[in-house]
């Protein structure tokens, strides 16, 4: 089915995220104002205005209520996602990066950038049920990852938190004492930054995507390296298919190497791979710059890309590629 | 480097362990082979590297002059300032590096001095330029470089008959051609790594034969007849092969290599140097090496100045056109010649030396080439005092140098000359000036080599002011084919020298209208022809045969800067190599423009077939083969099946394991989900988690009123009519 292009943000995407029954789509930007939109239809339902800066990531509770989005202008903001009300900003020495509600959504996990001499930091902080009673105290802060940290997700039972970053090395933290329990070795780690990070829907393994041109299955427990998918171009973002055995993978040369008029050069394409034979299924193509971000509908049956050209496209896929052969 | 131990610390060891070290016969230590124990040998890499470094840092730049003047110390400044104005006119002299002993009982010089440069190759310069120098009758000066006096000093006193030692049967540097699969192979060089594969279509992948990091410094290249892998080092050059891998056969020292030429039947190496000057007001310094092959032997040498070895040709590499020597005279390594003010230098292989002693003088060329096949060097004159002598093209036999066949030119800008890889045919592209001398318009000669009395015959295109993109002769065969056209989508003709009824005429076969391709790849075997699109036409591939006149099938490989076929016209290889920051790597097809398979590779710089020698079968046996190509083929089309029944089987198996792994797997996971799951329920304060992972979508309208507004609307009464 043709792609449904919403325009709502005047700079490059930076994250999408749909809601748990998949009828909402929310969407980050380089520009202040992170957006909800119908997934359905594509139809604009509102903004979040009150950030200052860059929206680089949010998460959505489980039942829709409350929107965390974290920006470079050192906040990180709770929303009502009803209402479009802030209802607490936590305050930052850096940039926030990174954000993820945990299971039960009293938890939330949050990277800092290093900024100014500071080191970036994961941090957690407790959601409180009611936004009056709300503190900025971080329940736990940890600190020894060189450089950002670009994603960091819950674990199995709230129990670990992994994350990764400009190190190009994943860690698995524990969640309670801010312990390393677990890191990517060089041999079958990431050669560099990792951009991304997605769960699979029963949160039994991830995929990480780097700019080394690859991304990356784990066992989210173990570590253990599971699947390696390799790309032509550096990987920005990633998602892995709920419903079928697929993963897309998105990205392309950084926009300040875009140098030829043509817009295959950039391979600005969202490629499919089958997930356990890692062979490549097809490509959509459509953005004008890099894609940014990826989304797959909770249901499986639609996808949204973001990209660096300020785009969301949303698509429904057509009835042929639940018959995919491989 | 290694730590360095001294003596003196292993007689302390020796004396600590108790060992007499004077009983030890060091020769009867033998070291277990592959581990040297951090001990250099002669054959490691490094320590040839190494020797390279110590010629500059140690006395290679210093020179003896002998035979000068014995003088009394009255005249030793006089002698001292005339020696030191011949020698720095040659280059820059150390602060203090002219040394001239004196008896010192006599007082009187010894008739020597010791010279020092800041460089060898100023050195080496000086003794060429004053070795034999007069100063007057009876001090004639014999130069050398102080290196070479312990090379000398070394020569034993009697004559001993060299050594013979037993023949020992070398491996079959062909083995490769053996192969059973009849596949060829190539040799990639992508980031640090240069690997050579089995090209296997029939797998769909390459299948790797040997691979090494750091294997050459520069580049690699094939010999021509796919012998050799030639590498390209700091010190020289070297050449690889052997029967299952790559062993290294023969250096070749040369200091700061630059560029590499094998003659066609590789016999022989031609390897090229530049040196910057240390005075920046002179010209480069080249140095040229011919090199036997097989025995390593300096079999010629020429060193000067650059200058000498630019004229003619437009510059190539640092102002040399390389090849500086071409070869001709067929896959005999017979001749090789360069062109200079004038002359045409031609050499034979027998004595390395000019033909009858002299150069061939040619008023003003400015450009040479071989036939590929027989001795014959067909030359371009320019044009002379503004038109008065008009430019020609002439055919000259080897080694008689007597003009086979001469054509003069009127107006002429340019010349190009292209030789059919038969030598049959020579096509000479000829841009001349229209009457207005404003732009210039482009015919072709063409030269029918083997007739009697070398036919010429005129070629026109049908629009004449078309500009030439491209030419390619059919290899072997008689046809040629042409990119033409100014706007953005040229156009294609195919030519032929022969045709059924007029034979002697050149014909058109076909044009091809308006094609996105700038460059033509036949294939080597003829018949096919790959019409490309590279550069600003971002590697559109068209697969065209020439027999039938169709296009076979189109392609694209995006952004594609080379394209190769393999020797035998079977498949093509089409790569983007580190020119492009992105999309390198290469792709092979088949002939017929079937994508085979493609290989991503980072920092992509060559991609080289080998070359196969050509076949031994006559050309009758060629032609009985292809008539009953079908007899023939038959047991490889079987072979072809089982291949791909066998493939698809494996892949299968290889595709239901991988699947059946995941399901255990994954089914464990489940198992921990499930168990987790009060846990999960726990954490979400007692919701129901998993089951209630399905929903319900229902649609509910509602309708809020978000503002009401009253307004009164006039109602004109005039629209009513």
């Amino acid at each position: 089915m043709r792609p449904i292009l919403m325009k709502g943000h005047e700079r490059p995407l930076t994250f999408l995220k749909y809601n748990r029954e998949g009828d909402l789509l929310f969407s980050c930007a380089k520009d202040h104002t992170p957006t909800v939109w119908f997934a359905d239809n594509g139809e604009r339902l509102g903004t979040y205005r009150g950030h200052n800066g860059a929206v680089w990531c949010c998460d959505v509770s489980r039942d829709s209520m409350r929107l965390i989005t974290g920006s470079a202008d050192q906040t990180v903001k709770l929303w009502n996602v009803q209402t479009g009300a802030q209802l607490y900003s936590f305050n930052f020495d850096s940039p926030a990066r990174a954000v993820d509600f945990s299971v039960g959504d009293k938890l939330a996990v949050i990277t800092t950038d290093p900024f100014m001499g500071l080191p970036s930091t994961i941090q957690v902080k407790r959601i409180a049920k009611d936004p009056s009673e709300q503190t900025g105290d971080s329940v736990l802060t940890i600190t020894g990852p060189q450089g950002r940290i670009n994603r960091a997700v819950w674990g199995p039972l709230n129990k670990t938190i992994i994350s990764g970053g400009e190190d190009a090395v994943l860690r698995i933290w524990d969640s309670e004492t801010g312990q390393l329990l677990k890191e990517s070795n060089n041999e079958t780690g990431h050669q560099k930054t990792i951009t991304s990070l997605s769960k699979s829907a029963d949160g039994s393994h991830f995929l990480s995507g780097s700019l080394d041109k690859s991304a990356k299955l784990w066992d989210i427990r173990t570590l253990t390296l599971i699947k390696t998918y390799v790309t032509e171009r550096p990987v920005n973002a990633v998602a892995i298919s709920p419903l079928l055995d697929h993963v897309v993978i998105g990205g392309g040369q950084d926009a300040s190497h875009v140098t030829t008029t043509d817009r295959r050069a950039g391979k600005f394409e969202a490629k499919f791979f089958h997930k356990i034979l890692q062979e490549e299924i097809g490509g959509v193509k459509g953005h004008f710059g890099p894609i940014n971000a990826l989304a797959f509908n909770p249901d499986g049956r639609s996808f949204s890309s973001g990209g660096e050209d300020g785009y969301v496209r949303l698509h429904h896929f057509d009835p042929e590629y639940f018959n995919i052969k491989m | 480097m290694a730590e360095v131990v001294s003596m003196a610390d292993i007689e302390a060891t020796a004396l600590r362990l108790g060992i007499d070290i004077s009983s030890v016969d060091l020769d009867a230590i033998q070291i277990p082979p592959g581990e040297d124990f951090g001990i250099k040998s002669d054959d490691d890499e490094d320590l040839y590297q190494e020797d390279g470094f110590e010629m500059e840092a140690g006395f290679g730049n210093i020179i003896v002059v002998d035979n000068l003047p014995v003088v009394p110390p009255e005249k030793f400044e006089k002698l001292e300032n005339v020696v030191r104005k011949i020698y720095s006119q040659i280059g820059v002299i150390k602060d203090g590096g002219l040394w001239m002993p004196v008896n010192p009982e006599t007082q009187k010089t010894l008739g020597y001095c010791f010279i020092e440069y800041n460089t060898p190759q100023e050195a080496e310069l000086a003794r060429e330029k004053t070795n034999g120098y007069k100063l007057d009758k009876s001090h004639i000066f014999s130069v050398n470089l102080f290196d070479d006096f312990e090379k000398y000093m070394k020569v034993p006193d009697e004559w001993t008959p060299a050594e013979i030692k037993p023949y020992t049967p070398g491996e079959n540097l062909q083995q490769w051609l053996t192969d059973e699969k009849a596949r060829d192979q190539f040799v990639i060089r992508a980031a640090t790594f240069t690997e050579v594969f089995w090209n296997d279509p029939r797998q769909m992948m390459p299948d790797l034969v040997y691979r090494r990091q750091y294997w050459t410094e520069a580049f690699v290249q094939w010999s021509p007849l796919g012998t050799y892998l030639a590498t390209v080092h700091r010190q020289g050059a070297a050449v690889w092969g052997g029967a299952t891998t790559f062993n290294r056969l023969m250096r070749y020292a040369h200091p700061q290599v630059k560029l590499i030429d094998f003659s066609p039947g590789e016999k022989y190496l031609i390897t090229y140097s530049s040196h910057e000057p240390s005075n920046p007001r002179d010209t480069h310094r080249v140095v040229l090496n011919i090199f036997d092959v097989r025995t390593g032997k300096v079999m010629r040498d020429f060193k000067g100045n650059a200058d000498e070895f630019t004229t003619g040709g437009s510059g190539g590499v640092s102002g040399v056109s390389w090849p500086v020597f071409r070869w001709g005279g067929g896959k005999e390594d017979k001749y090789f010649a360069r062109i200079g003010k004038n002359v045409i230098s031609v050499y034979e292989t027998e004595t390395f030396t000019l033909i009858d002693k002299k150069s061939l003088k040619v008023e003003n060329v400015v450009d040479f080439s071989w036939s590929p096949t027989d001795p014959i060097l067909a030359l371009f004159v320019p044009e002379l005092g503004g038109g008065n002598q008009p430019a020609r093209v002439s055919l000259v036999q080897i080694p008689g140098k007597e003009e086979l066949r001469q054509k003069n030119l009127f107006s002429v800008s340019d010349c190009k000359m292209y030789w059919q890889s038969n030598g049959e045919y020579l096509a000479v592209k000829v841009d001349r000036y229209t009457k207005t001398k404003k732009s210039t318009y482009t015919g072709f000669e063409l030269f029918r080599i083997k007739e009697r009395d070398i036919p010429i015959e005129v070629l026109e295109l049908d629009n004449k002011n078309d500009k030439i993109v491209a030419f390619a002769w059919e290899p072997k065969g008689h046809r040629f084919a042409v990119i033409h056209g100014d706007n953005p989508r040229p156009d294609i003709s195919f030519y032929s020298m022969r045709t059924a009824h007029n034979t002697g005429r050149v014909s058109k076969l076909a044009t091809l209208k308006s094609k996105q391709a700038n460059a033509l790849y036949w294939s080597p075997a003829g018949r096919f022809i790959l019409l490309a699109g590279l550069k600003g036409f971002n590697g559109q591939l068209e697969f065209y045969n020439v027999d039938e006149l169709e296009t076979m099938a189109t392609g694209e490989h995006f952004m594609a800067t080379d394209i190769e076929w393999d020797p035998t016209g079977r498949y093509v290889a089409t790569s983007v190599t580190s020119v492009h920051e992105m999309e390198n790597g290469f792709h092979i097809w088949s002939f017929n423009g079937k994508l085979l398979y493609r290989i991503p590779k980072d920092h992509f710089y060559q991609f080289l077939w080998r070359p196969r020698p050509p076949s031994f079968l006559t050309a009758e046996k060629e032609e009985e083969i292809s008539k009953n190509l079908k007899k023939y083929s038959k047991k490889y089309e079987l072979e072809d099946q089982d291949v791909s029944l066998l493939l698809s089987e494996q892949e299968r198996k290889r595709r239901n394991m991988l699947l059946d792994e995941w399901d255990a797997w994954i089914q464990n996971c489940k198992r921990l989900h499930e168990e987790e799951s009060e846990l999960r329920r726990q954490l979400r304060d007692g919701e129901a988690s998993d089951e209630e992972e399905e929903y319900e979508a229902k649609e509910v309208e509602v309708e809020e009123i978000l503002d009401v507004k009253e307004e009164v609307v006039p109602f004109d009464l005039d629209q009513m009519e």
